[in-house]
């Protein structure tokens, strides 16, 4: 049997709405995953140290509060550095569409906006892991 | 009253309903906390705002005033609520985004120029740093010139549910406690028109609680306030009365009606147990309304005029002394001004042209509504004695016990969704897209100019004050922390130097420490 996928589920910025996030964390686990949840206010370096700590293959980052743009690009420039590029990142929150297709090129595996299905989620991480 | 003739008022008021709970205006007011409720004074329309910089939220909130919203409501942007400036490293990208930063005394003057702060009431939504802005608001209506007996509005300033729910939380929960009854015992004695705290249910259902939850750990984190209150020596009578509160109106139409009911008759009766208030004005909730920001959907976003219109009808029939309407752009970005228009017109519409705020308690007497009301306070009154077992408030956050109350009953709600069980129209049925170019949908984008602006800003300030007298006072600030005395003197000195709210809060978090949660799922 393949051991199971192991993701962090991260919250950067300063939002505390963490909502999201732990319902993501409760789906990815009742799916048979290991998930380490950071909790809140977690900066790209605090991301990048634990996911190379806890051996993760996928990290998803939780950011509503619109500082996407500023977060995201340093996570994936981290991982770059730090040769963890093997490690897939996803996005949950309130990313608008152009945003959205921009962190996809830039390296996102997936935006996942409001209302996106939980079994796609899961379905989407487990196919990248 | 428009629409109504005053003989059909009569007729409802002189109902059997009145048989079933007493009526409106009397203990314990599940009715109502006025006899006439809206045929004396409508509810204060209070939309929520602020965005960008203090200098483009001014403007924003006088254009509200011009068209006729009665009160402001300032929403703050994360770096100010988590109590960072706007040019800390943890801002960085954050700025404006999600409100008005505000990062010291000139900022806050910016704020409401030409908007004269004796007559116009101001909600602040500000939780951890409360004290440090409401120092700052205090001072920039002196320098108005406003009498701070005339100073009228609301601060958020409920820690409690940053805990439980919102978690915007600075330091730990006890010497937050002492910042919190610092500012009510403040309050009490100086502004005596200003609410010092809004005892908040809105976020805690906005985490995904149940309405019973809502309802039970809103009530029980206002006994939690009395109780350091009276601690401090205060008398329920002196600030009970300066007490209101903050509930969520979500989509179950007659369970949230219930809810407002029932939350007035048990903080009454509560309030009556528990500390034996004989000011009829202490048992009185009183309570401001929002939407329900988690029901809108991003897709097919008109429909969210439609929920937000239900919704306010809820809150108006629960008899709400305001109301903020949500926007129907809201689930994609801070409102654009035609979009947070329309929301004002709204509940304009449930006002003047409905009817429905002709009578007090229209459903008191139903039989649905009034046994969903006591249903409500039965399972309120559950959770509020299992609490108390627990020690009180503080002791049941430190065990993540209402978080986790809040986590299943968001997680049960979702798999809901999943399965098709609770419908969201638009979203898991109806799910086929209106074309977007035939109802296009305009949305506010926040550049990073407003956060560069503010660091220009800050760097020209730091510049010009008396950088040793802020030192000064910020010594002296800490030494009156690590002591028992008010902070709310060492705050104003503070900030009416211009430290700025960065450096006050951290001079805080010196003597106080910092809280971090335990990650739990």
């Amino acid at each position: 049997m393949k051991p199971p996928i192991r993701v962090l589920v991260a919250k950067p910025g300063l939002d505390g709405h963490d909502r999201g996030a732990r319902v993501i964390a409760r789906a990815l686990r009742d799916a048979g995953m290991e998930v380490i949840y950071t909790g809140l206010r977690q900066t790209p370096e605090m991301i990048v140290n634990a996911a190379l700590q806890e051996d993760v293959r996928v990290i998803g980052l939780s950011i509503l509060s619109g500082a996407h743009n500023a977060i995201v690009p340093k996570v994936l420039e981290l991982l770059r550095e730090k040769e963890m590029s093997d490690v897939k990142v996803v996005v949950g929150g309130i990313i608008p569409d152009e945003d959205a297709r921009e962190l996809e090129r830039q390296g996102v595996v997936k935006v996942f906006q409001p209302g996106a299905p939980l079994e796609s989620i899961v379905k989407i991480i487990a196919a990248c892991a | 009253m428009p629409g109504l003739p005053g003989d059909r008022i009569f007729a409802v008021l002189k109902s059997d309903s009145d048989a079933i709970n007493p009526p409106p205006g009397t203990f314990p007011y599940t009715r109502g906390i006025h006899a006439t409720m809206y045929q004396g004074r409508l509810w204060t329309m209070r939309q929520f705002s602020g965005f960008s910089t203090p200098e483009e939220t001014n403007a924003r909130y006088r254009y509200l005033l011009a068209q006729g919203q009665n009160g402001l409501s300032v929403a703050f942007d994360l770096p100010t609520l988590m109590g960072l400036d706007s040019d800390d490293p943890l801002s960085e990208g954050e700025v404006g985004k999600c409100g008005a930063p505000v990062s010291s005394l000139e900022d806050m003057e910016t704020l409401f120029a030409g908007i004269p702060l004796g007559d116009v009431s101001v909600s602040m939504t500000i939780n951890s740093p409360a004290a440090v802005i409401w120092a700052m608001y205090l001072v920039a209506a002196e320098k108005q010139g406003a009498e701070p007996s005339r100073l009228s509005g609301t601060l958020q300033n409920d820690i409690l549910k940053e805990y439980i729910a919102q978690k915007e939380f600075l330091y730990p929960p006890r010497p937050s406690m002492r910042l919190v009854t610092d500012t009510i015992e403040y309050a009490t004695r100086n502004t005596p028109r200003f609410n010092p705290i809004s005892i908040s249910g809105y976020h805690i259902r906005e985490a995904g609680s149940t309405a019973a939850q809502e309802l039970a750990f809103t009530l029980r984190d206002g006994l939690e306030y009395a109780d350091w209150a009276i601690e401090r020596g205060l008398g329920i009578d002196e600030f009970a009365p300066r007490f209101s509160f903050f509930f969520n109106a979500h989509n179950d139409f007659f369970e949230e009606i219930a809810k407002f009911r029932a939350a007035r008759g048990l903080w009454a009766l509560l309030v009556r147990e528990r500390y034996d208030a004989k000011d009829e004005r202490s048992l009185k909730l009183r309570f401001h309304t929002q939407t329900a920001g988690c029901s809108l959907s991003w897709q097919q976003p008109y429909n969210n005029v439609v929920r937000t219109a239900v919704q306010a009808m809820a809150a108006v029939l629960g008899g709400t002394q305001s109301l903020h309407t949500n926007s129907l752009d809201e689930a994609l970005a801070l409102p654009s001004e035609a979009a947070a228009t329309l929301a004002l017109r709204t509940q304009q519409v449930i006002a003047f042209e409905t009817g429905v705020a002709a009578v007090p308690d229209p459903f008191g007497g139903s039989h649905y509504v009034e046994r969903l009301t006591d249903e409500l306070e039965a399972q309120a009154r559950d959770y509020i004695a299992k609490i108390d077992a627990m020690g009180g408030m503080i002791p049941a956050i430190e065990q993540s016990y209402p978080q986790l109350e809040i986590a299943q009953a968001s997680y049960a709600f979702q798999k809901k969704v999943e399965s098709g069980e609770s419908v969201v129209v638009g979203v898991n049925r109806f799910q086929n897209q209106i074309d977007k170019a035939e109802m296009p949908l305009e949305t506010l984008r926040i550049g990073e100019e407003a956060g560069r602006a503010q660091v220009a800003k800050l760097a020209s300030l730091r510049a010009r004050r008396d950088g040793a007298a802020v030192a000064k006072c910020l010594e002296d600030l800490k030494e009156a922390a690590r002591g028992k005395v008010n902070l709310m003197g060492p705050l104003t000195n503070a900030v009416r130097l211009y430290a700025t709210l960065g450096e006050v809060c951290f001079a805080l978090r010196e003597v106080f420490g910092a809280w971090t949660e335990r990650p739990v799922i």
